[in-house]
C-alpha cells in the first residue's frame, strides 16, 4: 500500500503553503496581537492584526507547527486580509463549520474559495485542532479577547 | 528474531511469536495494514489472561471486599489481597501493607504531596527533583514549595540526555527535604542513577520518592536495594487494566502520613463528632477500591515474572540498539537520548526539522504505526532540547525488529512525501 492515500490531507497546495508560509513575519505596531497554543503537539502561534477603519489592512503570523496548522494560518491571512471584520467573521463561521463538519451552518463555499481544499482535513479528527488554530486565534483578535487561545478551552 | 513456536521459552531470550498470540489486539489491522504498536510508554496492551481475570471477577464472584461474611465478599478480599501480595513482593516491598492501591502513578505522587509532604515539608526546605521529569512529578511539588514556602531546586540535563551530576554535593544538601526523581525518563529513555542519588539523600537526612511509572514495567525494581522511602506506578503500562496504580511507601513513613480522602473504608471508629482511622494500608483507601482492576494488575504481574524482567530488559536492549543504529541511516533525523542502549529503557524519541511530529504521526498511523507525538507531558524539558514537539517511539515484549524495520521505512517515506520538490 502507498501513503499517497495521504493527497487529500496534504494536497499541493498545502505543503506549498506550509513549505513557504504566506504573511509570516512579525508586524511591530499591530493593533492587535493574539497568542494561540495547543497543548496536545506544543505548538505556538503569535497573529498580528492591523486595521483601516473595519478593514483588515494586514494580518500575519509567527510561530511553530505541523504542515496542515502552517498552511492554514497561511491560507487563512491571505483570505481576510483586505476584508472587514464581520466579513472575516462570517469566513471564520464557514470554515469551522466545514472543517467540523457542523451541519448546523449554512457553508458559503464560494466564499470560501480555495480554503476548500483544507476539507481533507474532516476526515482526520485527531488534525482538526491543528488546522482551527490560526482561526481561534483570528476570531479572538477580532472579538478582541483578552487572554491566550487554546484548542482545548471551550 | 528466528523462533520456532514448539521451542519452550528460552531463559535468555524471550519467544515474541509466542507471546504475540497472546495478545489479542496485535492481530488487527489499522488502515488496512498490520498494527505494529510502538506507543508503550503511554500504555501497554493486555494479554487474553487479564483479560479474563476481569470476565472472572465480574461473572464469578463480584462483591464488595473488606465487608460482609459471605462467600463472594470472602473470595473478592481474598483476591485483591492476594494481587497486592503480589505487587509488594514485584518491587520487593517489605510488606504487602506499603502497596496502596491509586488510580495511577499521577494520584500516587499526589497522595505523598498531599498526605506527607503538606506535613512534613517547611518553609526553607528544599526539594530536589531533575530536569526531565514527568509534568506529574513536577505540577504537584510547585504547589508544595507554594503552599510550603519551599524551594524546588533541579539536577539539569546533559546534552545526551543522561542527568549532568557535576553540582549534585551542592543541589543535595542539608536543605533538602526531598528527593524526587523518575528512574526511566518518558521523553528520552534515560535510566537515572537513583539508588545512587538515594543514598546521596538520605546521607543528608532527606526522604526518596522514585517515579516508577517507565521503569517498574521494563526492568527489575527493587524498592530496598534503591532505599527509597516511595515508588510511585501505573498498572496500565505493565500490561494491566487502566485504573489501578500502586504507591509503596516505606512503614514508618506510612505511620506518619495523614490520608488525602477520608470516609467509608479508612476509618476502625466512627461517632457522630469524631472517627479514627483504620489500619494501614486501609486508611488510604477511602472508598470502595478498584477491585477488579487490581485483580487484573495481578494477573499482569503473573504474566510478566513467567517471562523474567531480567529477559524484558535484555530484549528491550536489543530493539533498542537496532532501531538507533536504523536511525543512524536517516541523516536528517535527530535521536534524542543516550547514545548507550543499556543507559536507556526502550524509548526512542525522533525528530526532523523538515517534517513536523505531528505530520509524522499521520503518515506513520497510514502504515499501522502507532507512535506518540508532542511534548509527552515534558514541556520544560522540551523546551530545553529546543523542540516543539518529537515523535517516540516506544518498545515493549511483543515487539519485534521487523517492527522497527517498518517504522523506519515508514519514516523514510514522510521524509520522501515533505521534502522540497518531491511532489
Amino acid at each position: 500500500m502507498s501513503i499517497y492515500d495521504l493527497d487529500d490531507l496534504y494536497q499541493d497546495v498545502v505543503l506549498d503553503h506550509s513549505r513557504r508560509p504566506r504573511n509570516f513575519r512579525k508586524v511591530e505596531d499591530a493593533d492587535r496581537t493574539q497568542e494561540a497554543y495547543n497543548p496536545l503537539c506544543g505548538d505556538q502561534l503569535k497573529l498580528y492584526v492591523v486595521f483601516d477603519g473595519d478593514v483588515i489592512s494586514d494580518i500575519a503570523f509567527e510561530g511553530t507547527g505541523c504542515a496542515i496548522s502552517k498552511a492554514s494560518a497561511s491560507m487563512m491571512t491571505e483570505s481576510v486580509k483586505g476584508k472587514s471584520i464581520e466579513k472575516a467573521q462570517e469566513i471564520f463561521e464557514s470554515f469551522r463549520a466545514m472543517i467540523t463538519m457542523d451541519e448546523d451552518v449554512d457553508i458559503d463555499r464560494d466564499e470560501l474559495g480555495d480554503l476548500g481544499i483544507l476539507e481533507g482535513v474532516s476526515a482526520y479528527p485527531t488534525r482538526i485542532k491543528c488546522a482551527t488554530l490560526s482561526w481561534h486565534a483570528m476570531h479572538a483578535a477580532l472579538a478582541d479577547d483578552e487572554g491566550t487561545v487554546s484548542t482545548e478551552a471551550s | 528474531m528466528t523462533v520456532s513456536r514448539e521451542q519452550a521459552p528460552s531463559k535468555h531470550r524471550l519467544d515474541v511469536a509466542r507471546i504475540r498470540k497472546d495478545f489479542p489486539i496485535l492481530s488487527r489491522k489499522v488502515n488496512g495494514v498490520p498494527l505494529v504498536y510502538l506507543d508503550n510508554a503511554a500504555t501497554s496492551q493486555k494479554p487474553r489472561s487479564v483479560i479474563q481475570s476481569l470476565v472472572d471477577y465480574y461473572e464469578g464472584y463480584n462483591s464488595n471486599v473488606h465487608r460482609g461474611v459471605h462467600t463472594l465478599s470472602m473470595e473478592a478480599t481474598n483476591a485483591m489481597e492476594e494481587a497486592r501480595a503480589k505487587v509488594a513482593a514485584f518491587v520487593n516491598a517489605e510488606s504487602p501493607d506499603c502497596i496502596i492501591w491509586t488510580r495511577n502513578t499521577t494520584e500516587a505522587i499526589n497522595v505523598v504531596a498531599k498526605g506527607w509532604a503538606m506535613q512534613h515539608v517547611k518553609a526553607g526546605d528544599e526539594i530536589v527533583t531533575t530536569g526531565m521529569e514527568h509534568h506529574s512529578n513536577l505540577v504537584p511539588w510547585q504547589q508544595v514549595a507554594r503552599e510550603r514556602g519551599a524551594k524546588l531546586r533541579f539536577l539539569p540535563v546533559a546534552a545526551d540526555g543522561s542527568l549532568d551530576l557535576s553540582e549534585v554535593d551542592s543541589i543535595i544538601s542539608a536543605r533538602t527535604r526531598l528527593l524526587t526523581v523518575v528512574q526511566m525518563s518518558n521523553s528520552l529513555g534515560t535510566i537515572n542513577p537513583v539508588k545512587e542519588l538515594a543514598a546521596r539523600a538520605r546521607a543528608v537526612g532527606a526522604t526518596v520518592l522514585v517515579d516508577g511509572a517507565q521503569s517498574v514495567p521494563h526492568m527489575p525494581v527493587d524498592v530496598q536495594d534503591i532505599d527509597c522511602d516511595f515508588l510511585a506506578f501505573s498498572g496500565h503500562k505493565m500490561l494491566g487494566p487502566t485504573g489501578i496504580g500502586a504507591l509503596y511507601a516505606r512503614h514508618e513513613v506510612l505511620e506518619q502520613m495523614e490520608p488525602m480522602l477520608v470516609g467509608g473504608e479508612m476509618v476502625l471508629e466512627v461517632t457522630y463528632e469524631d472517627a479514627t482511622w483504620n489500619d494501614l494500608p486501609m486508611r488510604f483507601e477511602a472508598g470502595t477500591p478498584n477491585i477488579a482492576d487490581a485483580i487484573g494488575l495481578g494477573a499482569a504481574i503473573d504474566y510478566l515474572q513467567a517471562l523474567g524482567m531480567d529477559q524484558i530488559r535484555g530484549h528491550e536492549i536489543e530493539l533498542t540498539r537496532y532501531a538507533l543504529d536504523a536511525f543512524k541511516e536517516l541523516e536528517e533525523v535527530d535521536v534524542y537520548g543516550p547514545p548507550d542502549p543499556q543507559a536507556r529503557g526502550g524509548v526512542v524519541p525522533f525528530h526532523s526539522a523538515s517534517v513536523h511530529a505531528h505530520d509524522v504521526g499521520t503518515v506513520l498511523d497510514r502504515r499501522g504505526v502507532a507512535v506518540r507525538t508532542g511534548h509527552h507531558c515534558t514541556m520544560p524539558l522540551m523546551r530545553t532540547l529546543g523542540v516543539a514537539a518529537t515523535a517516540r517511539a516506544s518498545f515493549y515484549i511483543y515487539n519485534t525488529v521487523e517492527e522497527v524495520d517498518v517504522l523506519v521505512d515508514a519514516m523514510k517515506e514522510a521524509l520522501r512525501y515533505f521534502s522540497d520538490g518531491a511532489r
